[in-house]
């Protein structure tokens, strides 16, 4: 009797495994999100990423996808690099703002071929070192960056001890300000907020104040309407300066933003992913849509409304 | 005169000896002698010496390219991780499509009568205007959402820790390895958890849960075998006579005499488990958290707040129903079938009725919108008291007095002690408070991080921890012997506790930098914030728990409120300190981690980089000092008691 109770729990056990398993090769690089299609619609998966450029893109794309073609899409919060790994298994069906990441873009698109090259955003984005523009104005040889030092005492923080404070965003952006700050020799101090809110509210705060601080940013970004920022000039960038990253010198290249789509998707994701690709706007376009929801705090879908009620001749062209 | 010397000196020996903490530091202090001139001659007395690291970055590099190029061909991955994978999905999947299916009328419903069952009628309402309150906040999908991984998690949490609490349950062999395995999984931050599982699972909710599963199952594998060996011995005798076979016993006795310890370690993972679909926006969880987090982007409170309330609902809800279930442990009896029965054909009568009526989806327009009013308190909080308060100048002149004056000579006094002195010092701490054992666990986890060569980081993060607790002791006992002391305060302060405990931390860091700056000051905040309440609880707890004949003797005897407290009552609730103490360090970690968000660095600032760059060595690496970071500060305040009592 308590033989073939076992038996019969055992049999049930490995067919239960069995039936939840599936019998064959399970490829985790092909499984969708438990979330996506719930409504029964055509559906998609948009990745977002941390900055609020980014969600503009996300946010006009979906407002679009959804309200003028029958779409429901979803969105996922991802960093870059991330991104393109989800990308790859098809987690996410797109990337709308790479900022250039070669060696994923060599192992994904070239080698692998299972992410492809979706066209350009239309933005082209840059890096660089900025001070405040009332700063700039009071001290105008703080552009180039060899006057620096002279300055590094009223950059000081607590956190910088002695040395001047220059302040880093979000782990996930590329940055070379370690390897700069040593080998230009400057008397500065990377401090690393962390997180791109992070950052943002410190500016807004030295903002208020009308201090002096030096800080990692990038352009195209809301928060420049905001905060009126001043470049400072590093040495120029020249093609291949930045091979090394230990021993960089040079500014930050100027970098034409672009579009990835995972490749099954490209293939075969109708007019949707046509849509895709031909999504393209302006700096000028992405930074109303941010300021919208960055500083007015409407929602994103609100923000998208707004700016495509305001724009039908620029969109129609994106349809299929 | 030898004759009477010589046995007093025999004799003030073994005196030494048998003061038991004295003895310990004097062979500790021999031990040093001995030891610490040869590591001073060969390794210097620096920081810890190069020659005693490991670099591994190069095999953690290579082992994360060779995943990332065989995720899709190798068979470990298609035959093995590939079906977990695909399980978890259909599971959540399966889930949510019938959280959908009942629509909101109908989860309402379902929510509320199962509370009504359980808790009975005040508990019902309260879970009703819970649901409610999610979709008023339109939050209703994403809530659906966070419920659905919640379920597949907190399923197969409790699955894999009764198995694990069983096994560890009936054999005394598992037990014994089981359960320091156990204890520190309990202790680790949940941010450490999240790299390897993405490694092999890549971002989204496979991976999500999984973490989840991993930080949620130990206290329910603890509790099942904790619950299964306290049975009442005679009950288990009187059934074994009665000719029950180790099965029937199994079934019939020992697991329902373990019921509330069952229920107990249920509650636990459901606390557990939410906390971490927080964090675990981080790796595409989605739902709930990755609203917190986008709201995080655009630095909008507002909104990551209307996302943060539902969390704490949720987890307040799910605390109460499941705690009321454990007290309500003998109600059985045929009418309860058939109310259940009722209950869940009041759901399906609900759900149907919604659907027939088109009411399916939360409506649009019933919708509140609180961001915006969070926001403007937000604003006008830091705008005035971010700098130039009179007196007391702001916000931020206090953190950077606190980051110069209380960090700074903290990190650089850690630095500049002899490497060996640190060890020495955590081995005296852990061996005074607690066993050999403790100690030598806590030395050799310390000597771990200095190996793995992230020794300067460590000490960082070390120092904003320490800095911390001693802010939340201070302010979390006060505020616990002010509890204790009065009942108004002890009501007043319970749902203030209670939101700060589950609110997740993603909501209050930014405010928390807009006040005080970006850099470690916030990150302390922030820990102190999240550490405070359990300390609180603790202490406020073991105050009340002191013999009253105990203080009503001294009342007698004409102590003064203050003397009862100082010379009675502190004295008698010292285990509850000493646990207070060990909760509040633990809680600290946690979040000084996290702060790695708001510029705190460190640790935590390497493990978000290794989140974000795909960078395994360095992610992995700090993550590993995280752990041994962890397991050093729980075994150095763990009171001896635990380890001995256990059950």
């Amino acid at each position: 009797m308590r033989f073939r109770t076992t038996l019969s729990v055992s049999v049930a056990a490995a067919s239960a495994l069995a039936l939840l398993t599936g019998c064959g090769a399970a490829d985790m690089t092909k499984q969708a999100s438990p979330f996506a299609n719930a409504g029964g619609a055509r559906s998609m998966t948009l990745s977002v990423q941390s900055w609020v450029g980014a969600q503009s893109n996300v946010a006009v794309a979906k407002y679009l996808l959804e309200h003028k073609m029958g779409y429901r899409v979803d969105t996922v919060q991802v960093d870059e690099i991330p991104a393109w790994d989800a990308l790859s298994q098809g987690r996410v069906d797109a990337l709308l703002e790479d900022w250039s990441h070669p060696d994923q873009e060599k192992r994904y698109v070239h080698d692998k071929k299972t992410v492809s090259y979706a066209g350009g955003l239309g933005v082209t984005g840059h890096i660089g070192w900025f001070v405040p523009t009332y700063f700039a104005k009071q001290h105008p040889d703080i552009t180039n960056w060899k006057n620096l030092n002279k300055y590094a005492s009223q950059f000081r923080t607590a956190e910088s001890g002695g040395k001047g404070q220059i302040m880093d965003g979000s782990p996930a952006y590329v940055t070379h300000d370690k390897a700069l700050v040593k080998n230009l020799k400057l008397n500065y101090q990377v401090v690393f907020a962390g997180s791109e809110a992070a950052q943002i509210t410190q500016i807004k705060q030295f903002a208020k104040e009308k201090k002096p601080f030096l800080t990692y940013w990038y352009t195209p970004q809301w928060l420049f309407k905001k905060v009126p920022m001043t470049e400072v000039k590093l040495p120029p960038y020249k093609e291949g300066c930045d091979t090394d990253a230990a021993k960089i010198t040079c500014a930050y290249p100027k970098t034409p933003l672009r579009k990835f789509l995972n490749a099954d998707f490209a293939r075969s994701g109708g007019k949707g992913a046509a849509f895709l690709k031909k999504f393209q706007w302006t700096t000028e376009d992405q930074n109303e849509v941010s300021l919208m929801i960055a500083e007015q705090k409407l929602s994103p879908e609100e923000a998208a409304k707004k700016w495509v009620d305001a724009h039908p001749d620029q969109w129609k062209r994106w349809l299929p | 005169m030898a004759t009477i010397t010589a046995p007093a000196a025999r004799r003030a020996l073994p005196g030494l000896l048998k003061s038991r903490p004295a003895a310990k530091l004097l062979t500790l202090a021999v031990a040093a002698v001995i030891l610490v001139p040869l590591l001073d001659s060969r390794w210097g007395s620096g920081h810890w010496p190069h020659a005693l690291t490991v670099s591994l970055t190069g095999p953690l590099g290579d082992a994360s390219d060779w995943v990332m190029n065989n995720r899709d061909s190798h068979p470990l991955f298609l035959y093995f991780f590939g079906h977990i994978s695909n399980a978890v999905v259909l599971c959540v999947r399966g889930v949510y499509l019938a959280l959908l299916a009942m629509g909101w009328v109908g989860v309402t419903a379902l929510g509320a009568l199962v509370a009504w069952r359980v808790a009975g009628v005040r508990l019902a309402a309260g879970t009703a205007v819970a649901f409610l309150a999610c979709g008023a906040l339109g939050m209703w999908l994403p809530t659906m959402q966070t419920l659905a991984l919640m379920v597949a998690a907190v399923l197969a949490s409790v699955a894999v820790g009764v198995l694990l609490g069983l096994a560890a349950g009936l054999s005394d062999r598992l037990d014994r390895a089981l359960r320091p395995v156990l204890d520190t999984m309990q202790v680790l931050p949940a941010f450490a958890y999240l790299l390897p599982v993405v490694l092999v699972f890549g971002i989204g909710v496979p991976a999500a849960v999984l973490a989840t599963v991993v930080y949620a199952a130990p206290p329910m594998a603890r509790l099942t075998a904790l619950g299964l060996r306290g049975a009442d011995p005679e009950v288990l005798e009187a059934v074994r006579s009665l000719g029950a076979t180790p099965r029937q016993r199994l079934l019939t006795a020992r697991i329902p005499l373990a019921r509330k310890e069952l229920l107990l370690g249920l509650n636990q993972t459901i606390m557990m488990a939410l906390s971490m679909a927080v964090i675990a926006s981080v790796i595409g969880a989605g739902g709930l958290g990755d609203r917190v987090y986008q709201a995080l982007a655009s630095v909008d409170v507002g909104a990551a707040l209307a996302a943060g309330i539902p969390i704490v609902l949720l987890a307040i809800v799910l605390d109460r129903v499941t705690g009321a279930a454990g007290r309500a442990a003998d109600n059985t009896g045929e009418s309860r079938r058939t109310v259940w029965l009722l209950a869940l054909a009041g759901t399906a009568v609900a759900a149907v009725a919604a659907r027939l009526l088109g009411r399916a989806e939360w409506p649009a327009g019933a919708t509140l919108n609180i961001a915006e009013p969070v926001n403007h308190a937000v604003n006008w909080m830091t705008a005035h008291l971010y700098s130039g308060v009179p007196v007391i100048g702001g916000t931020a002149d206090w953190a950077a007095h606190f980051t110069t004056w209380m960090l700074d000579p903290l990190r650089d006094g850690l630095r500049a002690l002899p490497w060996w002195s640190v060890l020495l010092i955590v081995a005296a701490l852990a061996w005074l408070i607690g066993t050999w054992r403790t100690a030598l666990t806590a030395t050799l986890a310390m000597a771990a991080i200095g190996v793995l060569g992230v020794w300067d980081s460590s000490l960082d993060t070390l120092s904003q921890v320490l800095a911390a607790v001693a802010v939340t002791l201070v302010l979390g006992i006060a505020t616990g012997i002010a509890a204790a002391r009065s009942d108004r305060v002890d009501r007043m302060l319970r749902p203030v506790l209670d939101v700060f405990q589950t609110m997740p931390q993603f909501v209050y860091l930014i405010p928390v930098v807009a006040l005080f700056g970006v850099g470690r000051a916030p990150a302390v905040v922030a820990a102190v914030v999240y550490a405070l309440p359990a300390v609180v609880r603790i202490t406020a707890q073991g105050l009340r728990q002191v013999d009253p004949a105990a203080l009503e003797s001294a009342r007698s005897l004409g102590a003064t409120g203050r003397q009862q407290l100082w010379q009675v009552q502190l004295p008698l609730a010292r285990r509850s300190l000493l646990l207070a103490v060990n909760q509040g360090v633990v809680l600290v970690l946690a979040v000084v981690i996290i702060g790695g968000l708001v510029g705190a660095g460190a640790l935590g600032y390497d493990v978000a980089f290794g989140l974000a760059q795909g960078d395994l060595a360095t992610g992995l690496v700090a993550g590993a000092a995280i752990v041994c970071l962890g397991l050093m500060l729980d075994r150095v305040t763990q009171p001896t008691g635990r380890a001995k009592k256990g059950a």
